[in-house]
């Protein structure tokens, strides 16, 4: 008996898409040792990616990112160990970024294990990368990273490459735009203004890209308090947050900024549901 | 007590990563081989078709390993069979994706998720059990990971296991016997993801105990 749409709903009425924003712990990685690693749990060894992923999981963190912050070829040689030892124990979505420049590095990491890769500085100087990327690997494995700084005249936010060191003069709505056209899945936007502050994600910024993008954007950079979390993943703005430091430092637990952000009205996914 | 790994062959088709597919399998106490051989099929414990990619070029590349007659044969025979994400969809009929004809197996055709939503829907999502069964009683809710623009519709309702919502409901577990189908990726969806891999593979195992899930423990601190 074949079932129309309507007849699987009434086997379900009340459900409803989850809507889940996601929470997205980011580990600093070089030479397959994270920096800044938790020490604030039982952890055998604190610096190592797979452990800290583990505990992650374990937390309800809905997606990791390992970010290569050397990204030198050596370095990428044992993040692509790191990301087998990971993948062989934590079963969430894992994204790899810093330092990959061509297709074949994206390959190396998708097939230790990665399910996405971020491209950043050689996208820019490469725009054709996203759209090899997205043909090869399909647009949900391409997220697009891009490092926001405001204008001095309050013109907008120009793209900086190079960890933040270099401004391209190009405007990050724009660039923002393009990488979505050519094929990224996503976009991970971080405010160099607040990277660091605690002040807070920069708001104008998330719903000046996500106003202008059809894809998912990654909120990154200036979280400090709980309320931040909800802030930035109000309408509009992002669909996901990042953090480093707010949950290395155990200032904050996943599963607590969780439950914060349930209660002020985000439709969050609890730990091990 | 003794235990045992079944010996499951993923099929390798092009269709991308298995590595882990081939890892939750692994961890849950199978024994996982990557394969395109044809006879492989038939001497496995049960049968794993990952998938991401294309649905007409997914159909082509099994036609030409030679792996559609093995396929159907141990569907029909009802040999344990888990299909994930595309290799849920290649179980229906008509595919809108290459306009081409799946496996057949079971009834229902596959088509483009509606509008009005972000397509692909890529992330977790409620999947709610509408049927009482080996992944538990109707209404039981878990969350899983999602990656999809197409969806099985005018399907068996008697298939359907589990429904998610995404802008319309759709059926994100189906099973026939030991012929399983996911649209989500349970190798990706946590914990609730690798129950679901365990309890397909002890089907595989006919009933003789496995060892117990430890992987994903091991790493977790105290």
């Amino acid at each position: 008996m074949s079932a129309t749409v309507a007849d699987l709903a009434s086997l379900a009425p009340d459900l409803e898409d989850a809507g889940y924003r996601r929470v997205i712990p980011c580990l600093d990685v070089t030479n397959g040792r994270v920096v800044k690693g938790i020490e604030f749990v039982d952890l055998r060894d604190a610096g190592d990616p797979v452990g800290l992923a583990a505990f992650y999981d374990a937390e309800g963190a809905d997606e990791l990112v390992f970010l290569d912050i050397t990204a030198s070829s050596d370095s990428r040689r044992t993040m692509v160990e790191s990301v087998e030892r990971t993948a062989d124990q934590v079963f969430i979505p894992l994204t790899v970024g810093g330092g990959i420049r061509s297709v074949a590095d994206m390959r190396e990491l998708l097939q230790a294990g990665a399910d996405k890769v971020s491209v950043n500085t050689a996208a820019l100087a490469n725009p054709v990368l996203i759209d090899e990327g997205a043909h090869v690997f399909g647009r949900q494995c391409i997220v697009v990273a891009i490092d926001a700084r405001r204008r001095p005249d309050g013109s907008g936010w120009s793209v900086f490459t190079h960890g933040g060191r270099r401004d391209t003069g190009i405007d990050v709505v724009r660039w923002a735009v393009e990488a979505a056209r050519r094929g990224a899945g996503e976009i991970l936007l971080t405010s160099m203004d607040r990277d660091g502050t605690k002040d807070g994600y920069d708001l104008p910024l998330l719903e000046s890209v996500a106003g202008a993008v059809g894809i998912p954007v990654i909120a990154s950079g200036g979280a400090g308090t709980l309320d931040h979390f909800a802030e930035a993943l109000a309408p509009g703005r992002a669909d996901a947050v990042l953090a480093a430091s707010i949950f290395h430092f155990g200032q904050y637990r996943v599963e607590e900024a969780k439950r914060a952000m349930a209660a002020q009205g985000v439709s969050v996914r609890m730990a091990q549901r | 007590m003794t235990t045992r790994r079944p010996r499951i062959a993923v099929l390798d088709y092009g269709a991308g990563n298995l590595r882990s597919i081939c890892r939750a399998l692994a961890a849950v106490g199978a024994d996982p081989e990557v394969t395109a051989e044809p006879l492989a099929v038939g001497a496995a414990d049960g049968v794993v078709l990952p998938g991401v990619g294309a649905a007409g070029a997914s159909m082509a590349r099994l036609r030409e390993a030679g792996l559609v007659a093995p396929l159907r044969q141990a569907l029909d025979a009802g040999k344990p069979f888990l299909g994930v994400c595309l290799g849920m969809q290649l179980l229906y009929g008509h595919q809108e994706e290459g306009d081409t004809d799946g496996l057949g197996v079971l009834s229902g055709r596959v088509r483009s998720l509606g509008s009005g939503v972000k397509v692909p829907q890529i992330g977790w999502n409620r999947v709610r059990l509408v049927t009482d069964g080996p992944l538990g009683p109707s209404g039981d809710e878990h969350d899983a990971y999602f990656v999809h623009s197409f969806i099985a519709e005018g399907v068996d309702s008697a298939d359907v296991v589990a429904l998610s919502h995404y802008g319309e409901v759709f059926p994100s577990v189906v099973a026939r016997g030991a012929v399983w189908g996911t649209q989500f990726h349970p190798e990706k969806s946590g914990i609730a993801g690798l129950r679901l891999v365990r309890t397909w593979v002890g089907l595989a195992n006919a009933g003789e105990p496995l060892a117990p899930v430890t992987a994903v423990a091991q790493a977790i601190p105290a």
